[in-house]
Formats: structure tokens, sequence, C-alpha cells
């Protein structure tokens, strides 16, 4: 038993979810107690779906348990293979229902139905939420892949955009843009939009590729090791990751050069023109799904020239991944899905911006410190009107606007500097597009009661002058500082002794 | 599932046919009911011991999270805890004692079942009441089920509080007792106006912490606030206390006439309750006024939801004019909305249950000016042209009293005009 009080991921039949309410012509029954209908919201409210997802709950009664259970979910069964008429059906289990052990696959296949039945085991006391996505995914492919004629020309497909993913519908048209320009044909894209007829010819095309691991992998493994289909395994978000992935899939169609159309991109000069030079060594933690965390981590380093304070996952099946990546940055990787515990590192590492996902977001409110959205899960103001994807070139230019919108720019810094000693100016009210709050943890460190270590009024002066979305970092370090050199007062010039020592 | 939907007379005094379904339900469970109980028991935690799938449910349906750390949270359980690798109740004790060391403001824990707790037939009420022995007088542990195959909604609340009712205090003394939790503001209108009608002793169950919670005794009177009391209007009735049977507060006529149900209970003059209430009701009117034009011969549709459907059908139809087609509640008690159903007219279809998928295409058939859904139906009904009230909102908005009646009636009118308003 663990108490857990917000969670990153949901159980695994909401992964299950994801793949059918992602695909057409597929219907999945779930045998489940009343409530867990509140999934259907997740589908309908954060990403505005203008459909119900695909999805009939059996709806047991404690009155049912031990009677009629088994016939209950038949009944649902056949109801919903005939009002929606699905071209296979998905069947299994949400947390209660496994308890209760009453097999919907084979339940299933006792009424002979005429379209295929795919079961799907979904251990819920053990997996969460990317694990059903992956495994469905998977078990779809495989129930429904047979050998085809492969398609004349070079063809890919595009394997593991879901509902409910972060940017999944926009990534897919920018990668189609980028395959177009390649001149390499898609096949077929799945699950996103795929139906079960369409998942039959995906070993029509040559080669996968696998855009999101967490929601892919199992099947283009699969699909590797059966039909001998290569996948790529870079995921083409950031300039260098997409650059690696179109040498990558030349590599696998046996092309040695390839023209693709960056004059599109503005990121590169956009990262190299001078008010950037602010970014420079800004210190970032960045948190999420592995592969977004590990493409952010490189577009940080990289491309902006951020300096990475921390880096970690929630999803414990990537965990490797991500511990030998925080390895090569000479960081600590944290391997959590407790948010109290995220929330503990980024006080004591104070960054100045976050690079997470709604959770962060949540974090870095409450503690004064900004935050762009990286990674799912995400709110409904994360799933935006206009065309956002994080993939490719276009996907590079929205991270960069992303990214930097929190931020306090270049020239606003100046300002912000200069007209500190203005009586008009309110130093507490920090950027205009921010929350208006005082950050908690400054006012916190501002009080320091409890601190052996004596500030001089002197140097309380100064510490004033310092812009307050600095002045927690700034004070902690000159308290490290003292502590570690063994001053038990502050003076200006210890204040001063101190940055020096901490500059970058 | 449609042999068994059928229609069964409800008995009692009144003839009123009700369409009892049975099939996919698209409600939440009782468990939802913590979203606003540990807004107002301001010393009260929540511990449900569930699934990541409670977890899950909760987040989602409280939407935004605004506290770092919530008084409500799941204790999930894990694989080594159903294969009795490890004693579940070790497990809870030890949770248990972690969160009351980190939160000592807790006064009141809530060990709250859900699905996967019954189905493995984990007894809370056994481990609330050892956990009890550790902790009391410090922090009182109660226990009631939130689970999806016990109740549904609202009735989260209704076991909440019938759990609380055997803990009350016993009290020789006459008092009024308002049952239901009501938002702050609108509970102090209510009892306020109770009070101006000379009633002294005012209770509110539940009370905002542990210290004001109500005294109960055989001299004590109640009035439901919210419909879906089922079993808490049953303990305090073992307690003693006797019901004050009325319609429920909504609108100008509903908030009169439970007002009028207590004015005569006590034997309180004409004068006087002319005295209390004609400015608010005066004022409750003006409201309705200006939106009633708006209303008006407008048809709607109630998918069920949380038992405040045929309430609030009663105050849509006869205080705004609308034109009810179908009234779906999750579960109907005669007992306690019959003064509500018997100011029906033309009775719509009452429904009781639900088979989702029957039920829309009676909704479709229909084609309502509004329908009252749940979140997971809203935007699929949107996309087909149809205009929509999110249920949750008349869960959630302060709707009850005279002075929130055209906040109410605005919820209806704000969809109408949102449509007629958009060129697009």
């Amino acid at each position: 038993m663990k108490l857990s009080i917000w969670t990153y991921e949901g159980p695994p039949h909401v992964g299950a979810m994801r793949v059918a309410t992602a695909m057409e012509k597929l219907h999945f029954v779930l045998h489940a107690p009343q409530g867990d209908t509140y999934a259907d919201l997740l589908f309908t409210m954060i990403e505005r779906g203008n459909k119900r997802p695909p999805v009939t709950y059996t709806t047991f009664q404690a009155r049912d348990l031990g009677a009629d259970t088994a016939d209950l979910f038949k009944k649902a069964c056949k109801e919903a293979v005939e009002r929606f008429k699905p071209e296979a059906l998905l069947v299994g289990a949400s947390c209660t229902a496994e308890l209760i052990q009453d097999d919907p696959g084979g339940l299933a296949d006792a009424l002979n139905l005429e379209i295929p039945v795919i079961p799907l085991e979904l251990p819920s006391y053990q997996r969460k939420e990317n694990f059903g996505t992956d495994e469905t995914f998977y078990q779809i492919v495989k129930a429904l892949s047979c050998t085809q004629e492969k398609t004349k020309k070079f063809s890919v497909n595009i394997l593991g955009p879901t509902a409910l993913g972060f940017r999944h519908k926009d990534d897919v048209r920018e990668l189609k843009t980028i395959l177009d320009d390649l001149n390499i044909d898609l096949n077929t894209v799945a699950p996103l939009g795929a139906s079960p007829s369409s998942i039959k010819s995906l070993t029509k095309a040559h080669a996968n590729v696998m855009l999101y691991p967490e929601s892919s992998e199992l099947a283009c493994r699969w699909l590797k090791e059966n039909f001998g289909m290569p996948y790529t395994e870079h995921t083409p978000i950031g300039i260098n990751s997409t650059k690696d992935f179109i040498e990558e899939l030349n590599k696998i169609r046996g092309v040695k050069d390839s023209f693709s159309d960056t004059s599109r991109l503005n990121f590169d000069w956009w990262s190299k023109s001078v008010d950037s030079n602010y970014f420079t060594g800004k210190r970032v933690f960045i948190f999420g799904d592995a592969t977004h965390v590990a493409t952010a981590s490189r577009i940080a380093k990289e491309e902006m020239a951020f300096s990475i304070v921390g880096i970690g996952c929630y999803n414990r099946e990537y965990a490797r991944k991500i511990r030998s990546l925080a390895k090569d940055l000479s960081v600590d990787a944290l391997i959590s899905d407790d948010y109290l515990e995220v929330e503990r590192r980024i006080a004591d590492l104070q960054p100045e911006l976050i690079l997470g996902s709604q959770m962060e977001r949540h974090i870095g409110k409450r503690l004064g410190i900004p935050c762009a959205v990286i990674s799912a899960p995400f709110h409904v103001q994360d799933h935006p009107a206009r065309f956002s994807p994080q993939v490719g070139w276009e996907g590079a230019n929205v991270i960069f606007d992303t990214w930097v919108h929190p931020l306090v720019m270049g020239l606003e810094e100046h300002l912000l500097g200069m007209f500190r000693e203005d009586f008009e100016f309110n130093d507490t009210a920090g950027p205009s597009h921010l929350s208006n709050s005082k950050s908690k943890l400054n006012e916190e460190k501002e009080t320091g009661a409890d601190n052996e270590i004596r500030w001089a009024p002197e140097a309380t002066k100064e510490l004033k002058k310092i812009p307050f979305f600095v002045r927690g970092k700034a004070k902690r370090n000159t308290e490290k500082f003292a502590f570690e050199n063994g001053h038990s007062a502050i003076t200006k010039d210890l204040l001063y002794e101190a940055k020096a020592h901490y500059a970058r | 599932m449609n042999e068994h939907s059928k229609i069964e007379n409800m008995g009692g005094c009144s003839e009123i046919p009700v369409l009892k379904e049975r099939g996919q339900r698209e409600v939440f469970c009782g468990l939802t009911g913590i979203i606003w109980l540990h807004r107002k028991i301001q010393d009260a935690f929540f511990l449900v011991v569930g699934s990541r799938t409670c977890a899950h449910l909760l987040q989602s349906a409280a939407g935004v999270m605004i506290f770092a750390e919530p008084r409500f949270g799941t204790a999930i359980l894990e694989e080594k805890d159903l294969a009795g690798m490890a004693d579940a109740h070790e497990e809870l004790d030890r949770e248990v004692a972690n969160l009351l060391e980190r939160r000592p403001d807790i006064k009141q824990l809530f060990l709250v079942g859900s699905c996967p707790s019954e189905v493995i037939k984990l007894d809370l009420s056994n481990a609330a009441e050892r956990l009890s022995k550790i902790y009391f007088p410090k922090v009182k542990v109660l226990n009631f089920s939130g689970s999806g195959i016990e109740t549904t909604f609202t009735q989260g609340e209704d076991a909440c509080l019938a759990s609380l009712v055997p803990t009350l205090k016993e009290t020789d003394e006459e008092n009024l007792i308002l049952v239901g939790s009501l938002p702050d503001i609108v509970e102090d209108q209510l009892v306020e106006l109770i009070k101006e009608l000379g009633i002294k002793e005012v209770a509110v169950l539940p009370g905002r912490d542990r210290e004001t919670m109500p005294s109960i005794g055989k001299k004590s009177k109640f009035i439901l606030v919210q419909p879906f009391l089922t079993d808490t209007t049953e303990a305090l009735e073992k307690r003693g206390a006797s019901r004050i049977n009325a319609p429920f507060p909504f609108g100008e006529e509903g908030t009169t006439l439970w007002l009028r149900s207590i004015k005569e209970n006590y034997g309180i003059s004409d004068d006087k309750f002319e005295i209390v209430t004609s400015a608010p009701r005066k004022r409750a009117q003006l409201g309705l006024k200006k939106l009633r034009t708006s209303l008006q011969g407008k048809t709607i549709f109630f998918f069920p939801d949380s038992q405040l459907e045929i309430p609030l059908a009663r105050f849509l139809s006869r205080e705004c004019g609308m034109k009810l087609i179908e009234v779906g509640s999750p579960y109907i008690n005669r007992s306690l909305v019959d003064k509500d159903l018997e100011l029906i007219e033309d009775m719509p279809v009452i429904s009781e249950g639900q088979d989702v998928d029957l039920q829309l295409d009676r909704c479709r058939e229909s084609n309502p000016d509004i329908t009252v859904c749940g979140l997971g139906l809203a935007n699929p009904l949107e996309a087909e042209g149809l205009t929509t009230k999110w249920a949750i909102e008349l869960v959630f908005t302060p709707i009850h009293g005279y002075e929130q009646a055209q906040d109410l009636a605005e919820l209806f009118v704000r969809p109408l005009k949102r449509k007629e308003a958009l060129l697009i």
C-alpha cells in the first residue's frame, strides 16, 4: 500500500482507452464497476473530443458479484457489437474486475462473434497507463498482422501516436511533411486514425518510425522479429534529434544523403541572436515521460545552452535510459511517480526554469518558478487550437517559443535592474505574465528565522537590491558559502565574495 | 440491456410511473463526493483505500490541483496486498501513522472504502475501530464506502454523513439540524433566516469541523437541504430525531415552501413568516423574472447524475416555465422527493438508473433545447448539435436558497445565450 495524492499516470486500462479512442472501427468492452466511466471525460474535456470514447463499461454492482457478472459481460459484448458494428473488439478488465476473475477473453470467445476479439491482460496492481498503451497496441498489431507484399516504393509506418498524447496529432502532421520532403511514402499511421483493417496493412511498409517508445516499442520490436521490419530509435524532437532521425531513416533505406527543407526552421537563428544571450547557463530542471525528457535535455544543452541541474521521469520502464543520460550530464536522475518527491527536489535545486508536465506546472506556480510543459500529463490549456507540434522543424520553433515565454527576456531583465530603485517600481510584482503571487519559497527564505547565520544590516540592504527572482538563490548561496567558510555573520563584502565564488 | 427496462409503478400515494433501466451508467461513483466534503469539513482527511483508478478519478474530477497536499489521498493497493504477502491492515496502519504524523492539523480521519477494497473484503470498520483506539481523542477515525458497486456520485456524501451520525453527542435539548453540505455562504443565509423565524438552536450536519458537529436527541428535528441523503435520514431517525418533510430549497417557491414547512412545524405565526421572508422573496422573484423569458417554453432532458434532478425539474418547470421531457435520476427515494414530485405538472418521463445508449437514443429523438448531462457526454452531444449543461456544475455551484435562485436559473440560460450569440 502506498499513499498517493496526485498521480502522473492512470491505471493501465486508461492506456488501453487511449489506443482504442485513437482508432476507428474498434470497440473496447471494459469489465468495470460504475464510476470507471470518469475516464471518458479525460478525452471529451482535455482533448475536447467530439465523440464518446468507443468504450462500453459493463457497470456491475455489488448485487451482481458472485451472481451474474459473467453474463453481464457477455451481454455487453453482444450489444456493443450489434450497436457499434466494429471491425474488431478489445476486451479487458479494470482493477475491480481483475479481482473477480471473470476472464473477459474466454467469455468473449464463447460468443463466437464474427469479428476478431483481442483480449487484454492489464495488471492494474502492478502496472500503469503507459504500459497499457504499449501492451494494447502490441496486442492489436499481433492479432491482426499478416504477411503482405511490400509497397514498390520505400514506405514507412508512423507508430505510437495515441489519444491524450502530448501533441501527438500535430507531431504526425509535421512528420508527414518531413517524410514528404524526403520523398518517403507513408503507409499507415497507428494507432491514431487507424482501423483494424489498416493495421492489417502495416506489414506492407518497409520500416517503422517508432515515434513514441512509450506506446509503440513492443509493437515495433515484434514487427521487427516477425516481419523483419527495422524501426527508428531516434525521436525527432529538437534540431539535432531530427537530424539524427533523418540520418537513421536514410541508413535504413540505404540512401547516403537526402534533402529536408529546413527553410521553416527559425529556432537555430533565434537561439543565436543576441537577445538569447541571456539564456546562457539558465538553470533548468526537466521532468516528464522519458522520451520527452531525453529529447528536451538535448535541446536544453545543445540548442539553448541552458545548464541542466536535474532530470527525471515518472515512467519506471525507461529508468535506465534516464539514469544513463543523467550520468552523461553529471546530474542526479529522479525516477519517481511521487509528486511530493519531485516538488522537494525542485525546491532543493531552485532552478530558474522547469520543463515538465502539468504536475510540475503546479509545483512551479507554488514555488514561483517559471515552467513550460513538455510532456503528458497535460491540462486542457496545454492542448492548443493552433498547430503546435514538438516533432521536426516546426516542432523546434514551437519549443523555442514555449520555453522562452515564461522566462524574463534579455532586455526585460535590464529594465528590471534599471528601475529597481525607482519608488514607483513595485519590486514584488514580478514579470507581468506570471502569477501575481509572490514566491512562497523566497518569502520563507527571506524570513529565515531558524538560521544561525546573522546578516549584517548593510548586507540585508544589499540583498534587497538583487532582483527578487534570484534573491532566494543568492541568499541561499551566500549562507552556504558563509557556513562552509566558517563565517557566522554575513557582511556586504561576503555577499560579493560568495557571488564571485558561485559565478559561472 | 433493454429487457431490464421496464415501467414500474412507484406505488405509495402517487401513481407516477417510473422507467427503470439497468445497463451502462455514465455517472461518477461515491468517491467523488470527497471533492466537496474535504473543503466543507476543514479538519478532516479522507483516505481512500483503493486502486490507482480511484486516485486517478479523484484527480480528474477535482480538475485543478490547487493544493500541494489536499486533505484527501488514496492508499493504493498493490500486488503484495492482494496476494496476502502483506497484511493489508498492517500496511494501512503504517500509512495512517505516516499521514497523521505529517498532518497534525487533522482531527477527523475518514477511511473510505472503494470497489477493490470491498471486493477483497477489507474490513474498514474494523480498521477504524482499531485506529480510533490508538489516536482517539486527538483524532476521530470513521469509515464509509464510496465504492461504485455500492454508491453513485452524491451517495458518497450520504454514506459519509451517515457514518458521522452515531458519533454525534446526545442532547436532551430541542434543536433543528440542517442536513447536507452546502457552500458556507448559502448555509449561513439559510441558518440566519431560520433564526430570524425565532428558532434559537440551529445546527448543521456536517459541521465545519469536529467541534461544530451538531448534538442530537429525541427532541431534535431535522430538515434535508439535499435530496440524496437516504441513509443519513435513517441514521438520524434511529437516534430519535424527527424529519420535517418539505420540497427542496431551490428557487423562490422551493425555498419558501421549505421554510414554511419549518414554520408550520414550529407553529410560527404567518406575520412573522411574512416579515422574515418577504424581502428575500421579492428579490428572488425579481431576479427570476428577468431570466424566465429566456427559459419559458424551452424543453429539457436530464441524464441521471446527482439525485438533484427531481427538485431541479420542479424548479425549472414551475418557476421558469420550462417543459420537461425526461427527468433521469440514478436513484429515487420517493419518501424524500415526494413533495417535489407532487408539484410537477405535465409529468414527464421519470427514469431511474441508466442504460446510457438507450437514453442517448431517446435524447436524440426528442431533440431537447437543453440536455443536462455529465462531462463525458457534453462535448459529444454539443458536436451533434444539442445544447448541454454540465450536471456537475449544479453540485459545485451555490444554487440553494433565495439569493441563489437567479444564479440557478442563469446556469441554464447561459448555454442557450451562448448558442444564440455565436455566429460561427
